[in-house]
């Protein structure tokens, strides 16, 4: 099995490692939903690498631009009001860090021993490829996914919908934290 | 780059995401941990769509983009849920919630 040397890989490649380390270690929750960003922004540029221009721009749009900024809001409407409120717990660290280290070894094993050696790329899968296997061939599951999505968004609606009318009257005379309270009461 | 390299970056990345999973106990921090890991398997799509060619496992990466978008949504109502509730979002407090 030969590894030639790859300039655009062995920039990507560390950058993603380097930046999903800091997403599970960083001490601010910010911080981290940042460093995720960097990670998508990498596997981006990884997609381009691997002749896959449309999804590149895809994750660009959805993960770097929808999902950190989601995530973003996320934080701070959660966020306690005591400085930092993400850090790592202590106690379960090193058993985290020796389960994740065997699965890793254990799937970098299986990878190394079973993998089959492709020497040559395959020919580029084009836009238009794309679209017409996206439209035609996986028509049923390309709805069935646009059902998915609606329902989630339903589902996530009502889930954080306040029932009493009242906490939207209060809400809007601004006191806001009352109600955290309230709904324990 | 071979398609052993990448699916050893995709293995390294799942197993960072794992460890963050394991370790964290904010809510949205363990958001943070099952995304890197969907990333992860996205990786591996798309290291196969290169190598065996054929743009079906593009379209596999874009359906599982948009699946984890919605469990985006979803989880994050879920963490506005346990913040409202308890004030906190550390994931221990909704053991409390099944009495």
């Amino acid at each position: 099995m030969n590894f030639e040397f790859d300039l655009g890989f062995s920039i990507i490649a560390p950058i993603i490692v380097v930046s999903a380390l800091f997403v599970v270690r960083a001490k601010n929750l910010i911080h981290a939903v940042l460093w995720l960003g960097a990670t998508l922004l990498g596997t981006a540029a990884l997609y381009a690498r691997l002749n896959a221009p449309f999804l590149a721009g895809v994750q660009v749009l959805t993960y770097v631009g929808g999902v950190v900024t989601l995530m973003i809001f996320g934080v701070m409407v959660t966020r306690r009001h005591d400085g930092i409120d993400a850090e790592a717990s202590s106690e379960g660290s090193e058993r985290g860090l020796i389960f994740a280290s065997a699965f890793f070894v254990l799937l970098s094993v299986v990878t190394w021993k079973t993998a089959p050696s492709i020497p040559n790329p395959a020919p580029i899968a084009t836009s238009a490829q794309l679209a017409r296997v996206l439209l035609d061939y996986y028509l049923i599951a390309f709805e069935a996914l646009s059902l998915l999505l609606l329902a989630a968004i339903v589902g996530a609606v009502v889930l954080v919908r306040r029932k009493d009318p009242e906490a939207v009257t209060k809400l809007r005379q601004g006191s806001a934290l009352p109600l955290i309270n309230e709904v324990e009461s | 780059m071979t398609l052993t390299s990448c699916l050893i970056l995709a293995a390294a990345v799942m197993a960072i995401g794992l460890y963050g999973l394991v370790t964290r106990k904010q809510a949205v921090a363990m958001l943070l941990s099952v995304e890197l890991m969907a990333n992860a398997a996205n990786m591996v799509f798309a290291a196969y769509g290169h190598f065996r060619g054929g743009p079906s496992a593009q379209v596999f990466v874009l359906f599982a983009l948009a699946i984890t978008v919605a469990e985006v949504a979803v989880g994050l109502a879920l963490v506005m849920l346990l913040y409202r509730r308890h004030g906190d979002t550390t994931v221990d407090l909704a053991s409390e919630a099944r009495q």
